[in-house]
């Protein structure tokens, strides 16, 4: 029996590759029978919750389903997950996935990975999988310091951290991550909140619909190793002025609307203002399917690199380009067309000759 | 004018041709069609080529040269020659880079056009070795062959540099004529390969054919040669590299088990070439994914394998180091994963184009933790083609990483290959699971059918391979320790001790169960006299073999035995060892098989060892065998040596 034996359905391009199913299914249908093992409090049960919630609404069927995760405490995911999942090695689930994707375009195909997993030791996978635009969503569980390995410093820190790898306070200057992702011209890149199931499931909703690579970074709380990092942004006292949300074609305003963003001729970027002073029609409109990322990027500037009192939270940016495993699957198929046999391959060109017996 | 009388003819047995140049004389292009007119005329044959790392050193000097051999005969033969009997040198650098290698009597043929005082001084010459005496001991032929192409190619409109570039044709036509090279097969060459360029195609056309009259005109060149076929098995050949042996090899286990090929790679010497081979046949339904480095590149392999395609990854020593972690992975998930190392000189960067063999230990250790994985090797160009479909047949059988050795050597050298008829090649059946596999009782006393992951096959040892996309079969698999055998193969994470010790010993004892499917070592030992075993792995067959034969024809016994599985061992070598007083192992590294021989058997295996980025030549070999005979108390050498050495220099020099 070959692949094309296995009862893997028709292969066609668009986003609906994956077959869905007409029975009726439930968050229970997604969990496995693995007893879940994070530190009571932690952020990812709440997206474990979220994401158990949603795959049902996407109909697709469980078994064209695959989750890949590297190393940490959020890459422990695909095994609470009752479908195909991989749990692989620090750094490398984007190439694992890249590899599944690129083979399979039946499958509907999860990355599951950390601050320390995605932007540290697999830091290079991430940005390529990005330009590349392989079909896939990534969930980088951001909680701003290393869980597993009990307490150091991450990548998305703030500088000055006190951990016990840098009693002194940590000298390096933080990754923003969505600033990043559209360095690399990730055709869809989102940030969201691990208490906010709601926006979470819109936010996760549109990744999958995307075809590319879509990054979503979850602001997930750590209480052990971090916590409060977001406390800012989830305490109802505070998180009016502390959340910017994006909304396609709306206009960008918070602070109970009475703050807005504008554009600022001085640095080409994009400020805050008071929307009293400048009147509403002055106030940007958030255009997350604008082909450049400029405005996006100065947008993911205003994310506070310190303690984090001020975040863009929502859909940074959509926008459609051929994905690089369609297009590889688009070459095999062309060339098909064509091509000789292996018979003929192997024969070669020419210079051949024959001994008779 | 006088009357042309053909000139006469004379029988060689065999001859080694050296093409010497600047790396942008084309050396390599030339040597190649040399190499496959002599494959069509029907010779065998074996070739070396050697060139710079650089791309492009700086012209003219020695670090610059890059040179093609080519050994060919009216016989079967095993190495691409010790001593060329032809130099052809077409710039001072190259004279002086390759004339250490020369035995008196031998021919050169000189471009003397870039004599000059100023390149012979970029080259080292302190006084032109054309006319100081230096080579008395050789038959010069100093020709301006620059001035003669540019001559020749004068009509055709190209600039005084392009001419001269097709110099290295008009010394392929001179050399095909000497050797009465049928140039057919180069004239469609060069027609296809500059078919948008036609003053160019013209040109070297016309060089060729004026390289070939000037031997036939010239009173220089007295006689002509003749190497007559060898005998061959019936078939259809074709002559081959071993880096695209062993591509149409990956497509052949393709093809054989049924599954799309998919290659992720990182450009790498001298592996590269699998790389571009590959890309060149998505029509045969492979997908090749250039990766952003070498770990990306086995990581999109292991992921395309999970997902139900033949993975493959191919990179060089420094590259298996990235992967490495990677490949301990694949061991833990159990899938199959065709790994190629083509080997060069180490360690870190190393000698990018020279060859070596000192990734063994790397192969069998070089990963985290109890970590074992099969091991194959090619010992020839052609057999990177059986040792692939080997590689893969393992890997999917036994749902395993493999390692499959190569070497520079055998990646850019070439000889004539029997092409095989890929429709009568064996099956590589991929099994994948369809079903539930196993019957539970549930909490509540109810039978149910549950999937196993990890439920092995009784005699291979082998788990379930079970691509997505098929409902009931979802599983999750990781690098965490698991259960994994036969009273609980669910595959779930466990850190208990005893599971841990009886998972270590399951992955091994599945690699081990791979020599139930492989047949016994072959001992060749004709006489079944010989106390002397000569063992080898991967490239040192053809020296190796060329010793012996050498040592056999003085009247010695000598026995050889060469390796194709590295791990786990044919079951019988042990036993094959102990049969013989003594026990040689060349290899090109510090005596890897050596030490792995000696740990497993507690044998005497000595090894004899060069690292010199070079193949063992075939000279040495017998030196090195004999020498070791007369440790045994087997006489006459000494004298015999010498006097065997002389006869066939004389042999070689056409005397
Ligand atoms: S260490 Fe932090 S991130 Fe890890 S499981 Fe515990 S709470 Fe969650």
């Amino acid at each position: 029996m070959s692949t094309t034996g296995l009862p893997f359905p028709g292969l066609r391009s668009g986003v609906e590759l994956v077959p869905t199913t007409d029975q009726p299914q439930t968050g229970k249908d997604f969990t496995s029978d693995q007893e879940v093992r994070w530190c009571p409090g932690c952020g990812d049960y709440a997206v474990l919750k979220a994401v158990q919630g949603f795959l049902p609404d996407l109909g697709l069927r469980r078994e064209n389903i695959v989750f890949v995760s590297g190393i940490g405490c959020s890459s422990r995911f695909p095994y609470y997950l009752d479908t195909y999942g991989m749990h692989s090695i620090h750094g490398r689930a984007p190439s694992i996935a890249t590899g599944i994707a690129t083979a399979r375009e039946d499958l509907s195909v999860w990355v599951v990975t950390g601050d320390g997993d995605a932007l540290s030791i697999g830091g290079n996978h991430l940005i390529h999988a990005l330009r590349r635009n392989v079909n896939m969503t990534i969930l980088l569980f951001n909680n701003r310091i290393y869980g597993l390995t009990k307490g150091q410093y991450s990548p998305t820190s703030e500088t000055g951290k006190i951990t016990k790898s840098t009693p002194m306070g940590s000298l390096d200057h933080p990754f923003n991550p969505v600033s990043l992702a559209l360095g690399a011209e990730a055709t869809f890149v989102a940030r969201t909140i691990d208490s906010d199931r709601k926006h979470l499931t819109t936010v996760l909703s549109a990744a999958a619909a995307h075809r590319g690579t879509s990054l979503v970074e979850i602001y997930q709380n750590c209480p052990i190793f971090n916590d409060g990092a977001f406390d800012a942004i989830k305490d109802n006292d505070t998180k009016a002025d502390a959340i910017i949300p994006l909304v396609h074609g709306e206009p960008i305003v918070f602070g109970n609307g009475a703050k807005g963003l504008v554009r600022d001729s001085e640095t080409g970027g994009v400020k805050i203002v008071a929307v009293a002073d400048v009147g509403d029609d002055a106030i940007l409109v958030h255009d997350a399917h604008n082909p450049d990322p400029t405005t996006a990027f100065a947008i993911s500037r205003l994310t506070d690199a310190g303690y984090l009192n001020q975040s863009p939270i929502g859909i940074f940016r959509q926008v459609e380009r051929p994905t690089y495993d369609d297009q590889a699957r688009e070459q095999v198929r062309v060339a098909r067309g064509s091509a000789p046999g292996l018979q003929a391959v192997v024969d070669g060109g020419g210079d051949v000759w024959t001994v008779d017996s | 004018m006088t009357v042309e009388t053909p000139k006469p003819v004379e029988q060689l047995e065999r001859v080694v041709i050296r093409f010497a140049g600047d790396s942008g004389d084309g050396m390599q292009l030339t040597g190649d069609r040399f190499t496959q007119e002599t494959a069509v005329f029907g010779n065998d044959l074996s070739t070396l080529p050697s060139f710079p790392a650089e791309i492009r050193a700086p012209a003219g000097t020695i670090p610059g040269v890059s040179s093609f051999q080519l050994h060919f005969a009216s016989r079967d033969i095993l190495t691409p020659g010790d001593h060329p009997h032809v130099l052809v040198a077409m710039n001072p650098a190259a004279l002086r880079a390759n004339v250490a290698d020369l035995r008196p009597g031998a021919t050169i043929i000189v471009d003397t056009h870039d004599f000059t005082a100023r390149n012979l001084a970029k080259a080292g010459y302190d006084a032109n070795p054309l006319d100081d005496g230096s080579l008395d001991d050789f038959t010069v032929h100093a020709i301006d062959l620059t001035g003669i192409a540019v001559a020749a190619t004068s009509e055709f409109g190209l600039s005084r540099k392009d001419a001269a570039r097709s110099k290295n044709m008009l010394a392929l036509g001179l050399l095909s004529w000497m050797y009465g090279r049928p140039v057919e097969g180069t004239l469609s060459h060069l027609a296809s390969k500059f078919a948008g360029r036609p003053s160019v195609r013209d040109a070297n056309i016309a060089a060729l054919r004026a390289g070939w009259n000037f031997g036939e005109t010239t009173e220089a060149f007295a006689v002509r040669y003749e190497v007559e076929p060898a005998a061959a098995a019936p078939g259809r050949y074709r002559n081959v590299t071993g880096n695209t042996a062993l591509s149409y090899g990956i497509l052949a286990a393709g093809d054989r088990s049924g599954l799309p090929v998919f290659l992720g790679a990182y450009p790498i010497t001298p592996a590269s070439d699998v790389l571009h081979e590959l890309s060149r046949h998505k029509g045969l339904g492979v997908t090749t994914f250039q990766a952003e480095d070498e770990i990306a590149g086995i990581g999109a392999a292991l992921g395309a394998a999970y997902a139900g395609v033949l993975g493959v990854t191919i990179t060089s020593g420094p590259g298996i180091a990235l992967k490495s972690e990677a490949i301990g992975l694949a061991v833990m998930l159990e899938l199959p994963l065709v790994v190629v190392d083509v080997q060069r000189g180490g360690p870190s960067t190393g000698l990018p184009t020279k060859t070596e063999q000192a990734d063994l230990l790397q192969a069998m250790y070089g990963r985290n933790g109890e970590a074992p994985l099969p091991i194959v090797a090619p010992r020839s160009p052609g057999d990177c083609f059986d040792a692939a479909l080997e590689a893969a047949r393992i890997a999917i059988t036994y749902r395993t990483p493999v390692m499959l050795l190569s070497d520079g050597y055998l990646a850019n050298g070439s000889e004539p290959w029997r092409i095989p008829e890929i429709a009568a090649l064996p099956r590589i059946e991929p099994a994948f699971a369809t079903g539930p596999n196993r019957r539970v009782v549930e909490k509540d006393g109810s039978l149910s059918d549950v999937f196993w992951p990890y439920l092995r096959d009784e005699s291979t040892l082998a788990r379930p391979w079970a691509p997505p996309g098929v409902a009931g079969l979802e599983h999750r698999i990781g690098g965490i320790e698991k259960a994994g055998h036969a009273e609980n193969g669910t595959g779930d994470i466990s850190y208990d001790p005893a599971n841990h010790d009886r998972m270590v010993r399951l992955r091994q004892a599945k690699v081990d169960a791979v020599a139930e499917s492989v047949a016994g070592v072959e001992v060749d030992d004709p006489s079944g006299r010989a106390r002397l075993l000569m063992v080898g792995w991967g490239s040192t067959y053809g020296p190796i073999g060329a010793g012996v034969r050498r040592v056999r024809d003085l009247g010695h016994d000598v026995a050889q035995v060469h390796l194709r599985h590295l791990n786990p061992f044919p079951t019988n070598l042990g036993e094959v060892l102990r049969r013989y007083d003594k026990v040689l192992v060349p290899e090109m590294n510090l005596g890897q098989l050596s030490l792995l021989l000696r740990a497993k058997y507690l044998v005497d295996a000595q090894p004899l060892t060069s690292v010199r980025g070079m193949p063992f030549g075939a000279e040495e070999m017998e030196r090195l065998i004999l020498d070791a005979l007369a440790d045994l108390g087997e006489r006459p050498h000494r004298s015999t040596t010498l006097a065997h050495v002389r006869r066939l220099d004389l042999q070689e020099a056409g005397k």
